[in-house]
């Protein structure tokens, strides 16, 4: 399943999501009434990623946006789908095989204080992948590698024998890139790598991410709450809501012309930092309640209780993720008939 | 500051006058907060902006009596006629709570997770207001219903857990709320929410303003999220105010380099423009070891040798200041 109709019409994918689907279970009740509850994280997710695509996944807390990151790196198990990375399916591998993989896909988390080891060096946090998988390797070749990974994320190599309290939390997820980029990986997921940092530090961090994508050719699936940030660095964003793919589109559809209500009412919240349009806006901005529970979907589309366009046959039938004409994709009944174009 | 004509009242509602706060720690002592001076008037929403380390929850803190063991706050706080500074624990408690609440950023450690919304809200009630429990209960129940929960008759009587992170944080408010304060203080309120969520929540604070005559400090450090709730802004950098005025002055002529790059940094999706991000280049002073002379002139385009001496706050009429040698010009700033 392919979002690209030309540029990408020779080019193979890295990495080919099928149908991917999670689901969790847990017990609940006194002990003679147990019932099982199933929790469904991801359901029936989709997409191809191309070497040197930067695809945004964005959703509300709860969307299953993070499950699935940890399903693509073997780190949950799916209830079915498949993870075809360059053709071999990730989800069949046994755990030693998946560990060799792991060299190729790496992973940022959120929050670079609580994801690096407070006891260890900068350079021995970035070097540990290197001493994992190359224990042989020269002490001497460590450190020169250590240090050129420093100053490639914009650290000073002569840190390198800091701790992490010593830094601040954008030098820390700094650290955090280094370590992902040591094994020179061919894809990274950053899942909400700026969402703890203050919005100065962010725009240092996205640019930077950017720009070793660009230098090394990396793919990279980024993961993030906050479509404004997304929009900076993706080249398709995939939207998702209670585990489902709502939209999958070219960066710059996405924006000017949503196709889903749920992706519009995601933009339409987005702060404007200019108080006379923010003003204007606030009139606008029409999402109103809570996700339902991920235990009690609601029957049709998922979005239909928080949907002002949701009519009769939006709370019985799923709507499917489809393909529009230009080659977008969308899970809405309605999707034709709507405009939801951004006025600008 | 700020230039609210419809404000009844012509004393303000606050008076901080050289605020200093210090931490005394294994490094020696640190300063967070060095001499800040605002005034709060009737009815007015002032944001206090700042990245973490500005001070900007420091300076709340510090007013609400409220700092951790090893900080110490020097300076004063006028409201309604007595220095919060001077009063004792017994008496800041009956000002807390009654005159002025306090919401934190995080909801789900500000609710206590073994009693019920409703035991939570009608204990404050009774206590601050010395009603009896079921007039107590209805007016929580009230409140509750201003911030649309919806069912609130049924959903007082859940425990925080059965709630989603956006209805706590509107549960805090509709605490915040309980005993009609003069002053709510918001510590970024919307912080750890989802986008939507915090759309909701800055859209209650804008209707509350509009419909009581509450003054508000809402602190943050994302400046976007106040542009539409704010009249007044004040920018901290480093334990210092860099810039102060309207938020139309502060949005449209922000005066400080700070102040333009922390603009310059937020993502928009209102306007289409080149793909890469404005950062600011460099990282927050490590408030053990402040540098001397102007606090943002290792990150700053314009730094001169003058720098190097401490710039003095330059002030200017609406209320406008900036802490820079730049001269103000209101009009040579283009948005």
């Amino acid at each position: 399943m392919s979002a690209q109709p030309q540029s990408s019409a020779e080019r193979v994918p890295v990495l080919k999501v099928q149908d991917l689907t999670v689901h969790f279970s847990d017990h609940v009740g006194h002990v003679f009434h147990r019932t099982e509850r199933t929790l469904r994280a991801v359901e029936g997710i989709s997409f191809d990623l191309y070497p040197g695509e930067t695809l945004g996944i964005v959703g509300e807390s709860g969307s299953g946006k993070s499950t699935l990151a940890r399903a693509i790196l073997a780190l949950v198990r799916p209830k079915r789908g498949r993870v075809l990375w360059l053709g071999e399916d990730l989800t069949q591998l046994d755990e030693e095989s998946m560990r060799q993989k792991r060299k190729d896909i790496q992973v940022v988390f959120q929050d670079p204080t609580a994801s690096l080891d407070p006891r260890m060096t900068a350079g021995d946090i970035i070097a540990e992948p290197l001493r994992t998988f190359f224990p042989h390797m020269a002490p001497l070749q460590i450190e020169e590698r250590t240090r050129g990974m420093m100053k490639m994320v914009g650290l000073l190599p002569n840190q390198i024998n800091r701790y992490p309290h010593e830094f601040s939390g954008g030098q820390c997820q700094r650290i955090s890139i280094a370590r992902s980029l040591v094994l020179n990986p061919k894809l990274i997921i950053c899942d909400e790598p700026v969402s703890a940092l203050d919005v100065s530090i962010q725009a240092q961090i996205v640019n930077l991410l950017r720009s070793l994508q660009k230098k090394l050719g990396l793919s990279l699936i980024f993961i993030a709450h906050d479509l404004a940030v997304v929009r900076h660095i993706s080249d398709r964003v995939m939207v998702m809501y209670m585990g489902r793919s709502m939209e999958l589109a070219e960066r710059d559809a996405i924006y000017r012309k949503p196709l889903h209500p749920y992706t519009n009412a995601l933009i339409k919240s987005v702060p404007i930092p200019d108080p006379d349009l923010a003003r204007a806006a606030r009139r606008e901005n029409w999402l109103t309640g809570d996700m339902p529970s991920p235990y009690h979907p609601p029957p049709g589309c998922v979005f239909h209780t928080r949907c002002p366009y949701a009519v009769n046959r939006c709370h019985a039938d799923i709507p499917a993720l489809r393909r529009m004409e230009h080659g977008d994709w969308v899970a809405c009944h309605r999707a034709e008939e709507l405009d939801l174009s951004v006025r600008e | 500051m700020g230039e609210r004509q419809s404000s009844p009242i012509p004393n303000p509602i606050l008076e901080v006058r050289d605020l200093h706060v210090s931490f005394d720690t294994p490094d020696g002592e640190v300063e967070a907060v060095s001499g800040l001076d605002f005034e709060l008037r009737h009815g007015e929403t002032l944001a206090i902006v700042g990245e973490s380390g500005s001070g900007k929850s420091q300076t709340a803190l510090a007013i609400m009596g409220l700092l951790a063991q090893n900080g110490s706050a020097k300076g004063s706080a006028i409201f309604g006629g007595q220095d919060l500074m001077q009063l004792s624990q017994d008496e800041l408690n009956e000002v807390r709570g009654r005159e002025i609440s306090m919401i934190f950023q995080d909801p789900m450690t500000s609710l206590n997770p073994y009693l019920t919304i409703e035991k939570q809200m009608v204990e404050v009630v009774m206590h601050h207001q010395r009603l009896r429990k079921e007039e107590a209960r209805a007016h929580a129940v009230e409140m509750l219903r201003a911030v649309r929960i919806a069912d609130p008759e049924e959903r007082i009587r859940d425990y925080p857990h059965q709630y989603s992170g956006g209805m706590r944080q509107r549960v805090l408010i509709a605490m915040g709320l309980l005993c009609e304060p003069q002053l709510l203080i918001a510590d970024e309120p919307t912080t750890a929410l989802d986008v939507t969520v915090q759309a909701q929540i800055t859209h209650l604070i804008a209707e509350l303003r509009e419909k009581t005559s509450m003054s508000i400090i809402i602190i943050t450090h994302d400046l976007a999220v106040v542009a539409d709730i704010a009249d007044c802004i004040i920018v901290m950098y480093a334990g210092q105010m860099v810039e102060c005025g309207s938020a139309r002055d502060v949005f449209y002529h922000p005066q400080h380099p700070y102040t333009q790059g922390l603009l310059k940094s937020v993502p928009r999706l209102d306007r289409v423009d080149d793909d890469a991000l404005q950062a600011i280049p460099g990282n927050p002073p490590n408030p053990v070891s402040v540098p001397k002379g102007c606090r943002f002139r290792d990150r700053c385009a314009y730094a001169m040798d003058v720098c190097r001496d401490e710039p003095p706050l330059r002030t200017a009429e609406g209320g406008r200041a900036s802490r820079c040698v730049l001269e103000i010009d209101r009009e040579d700033n283009p948005p």
